[in-house]
């Protein structure tokens, strides 16, 4: 029978793909930014099993919350990758010396 | 029975298609693939009885994130192949990081043991009688209404910062005046003349 171990392990497999594409893919934050949604999916995964299999509805409310902030850190995170595009022609995260304040 | 196969199937693929994610030579079937294993995650949580989250997954990651990138991944004229020199230089370095942080994760699940949790210890306890929209509605609305509100506020940030960062004036374009259109009159717009036979009109 499927229980709480079997969704944290896919949730900790996920989690560690996340890390594991922001350490291969350093020079294009597109997929960086996507790595992020993954490693956000997978707490958002953890979130949802123990609520599931603690019986506290709290888990879900949270991971609704999770699920905003993620909305809102791509919606920024591609505004941010636009105008930088804009300016440089090219979204290679190779030297960022031009990003002085 | 079926909830298991089901429960494998689902994780299988999530799995796969977030590996894919991270390996695609092409950013557009990266967002592809991010939405599957969106898709697939949801579907792991239906097993689960979570089915507003799931829903919600849907839209919001498949109908608006997902959407929002494959938009700037088009949008934009960039050079992939470039950008995909570095992979193989890292690829040896972050596995080996990738591995310990897994085998200590998992490591960690094996041996961790909860105690049991008692009712009384439960912000809200899930009711089988209760639809799982309408629990998560009485929680969301009642206790945490003021994070639910404060979600809304980040939204709004996050909605005016993305047109504040991405607005700008262009010169050489001609846009509409609305308020010029609408003070225009008949009597400055059009003349009535009467030619003889035979002859234009001077304008």
């Amino acid at each position: 029978m499927i229980g709480l171990g079997h969704y944290l392990v896919v949730g900790a497999i996920l989690f560690v793909m996340g890390v594991l594409g922001i350490f291969i893919n350093r020079k294009n934050i597109i997929i960086i930014l996507m790595a992020i949604e993954l490693i956000l999916l997978a707490v958002n995964i953890n979130l949802v099993a123990f609520s599931a299999f603690l019986g506290d509805i709290v888990g879900q409310v949270f991971a609704m919350f999770v699920l905003t902030v993620a909305a809102g850190e791509a919606a920024i995170g591609l505004a941010i990758l636009v105008i930088y595009f804009r300016g440089r022609g090219t979204i290679s995260v190779d030297d960022p010396s031009r990003m002085k304040g | 029975m079926i909830q298991a196969i089901a429960f494998y199937i689902f994780a299988s693929v999530v799995i796969a298609s977030g590996a894919m994610t991270i390996l695609s030579r092409n950013p557009v079937h990266s967002v592809l693939w991010l939405i599957l294993a969106f898709f697939n995650a949801a579907g792991l949580m239906l097993l689960i009885g979570a089915e507003f989250i799931a829903m919600l997954l849907v839209i919001v990651y498949v109908g608006a994130v997902a959407v929002l990138f494959l938009f700037v991944v088009m949008m934009l004229d960039i050079d992939f192949a470039e950008l995909r020199a570095g992979v193989s230089r890292y690829l040896p370095f972050g596995l080996l990081i990738a591995l310990v942080l897994l085998a200590e994760i998992v490591l960690a699940i094996g041996v961790w043991n909860f105690a049991d949790i008692g009712p009384d210890t439960r912000l809200a306890q899930i009711d089988p009688s209760v639809p799982n929209i309408e629990a998560v509605g009485r929680a969301l609305y009642d206790r945490y209404l003021l994070i639910f509100e404060g979600a809304g506020i980040v939204l709004l940030v996050a909605m005016v910062g993305a047109i504040v960062l991405t607005h700008r004036e262009r010169s050489g374009v001609r846009p509409q005046n609305v308020s010029k259109q609408i003070k225009r009159r008949p009597e400055e717009a059009t003349r009535n003349t009467n030619p003889e036979v035979g002859k234009g009109i001077e304008l």
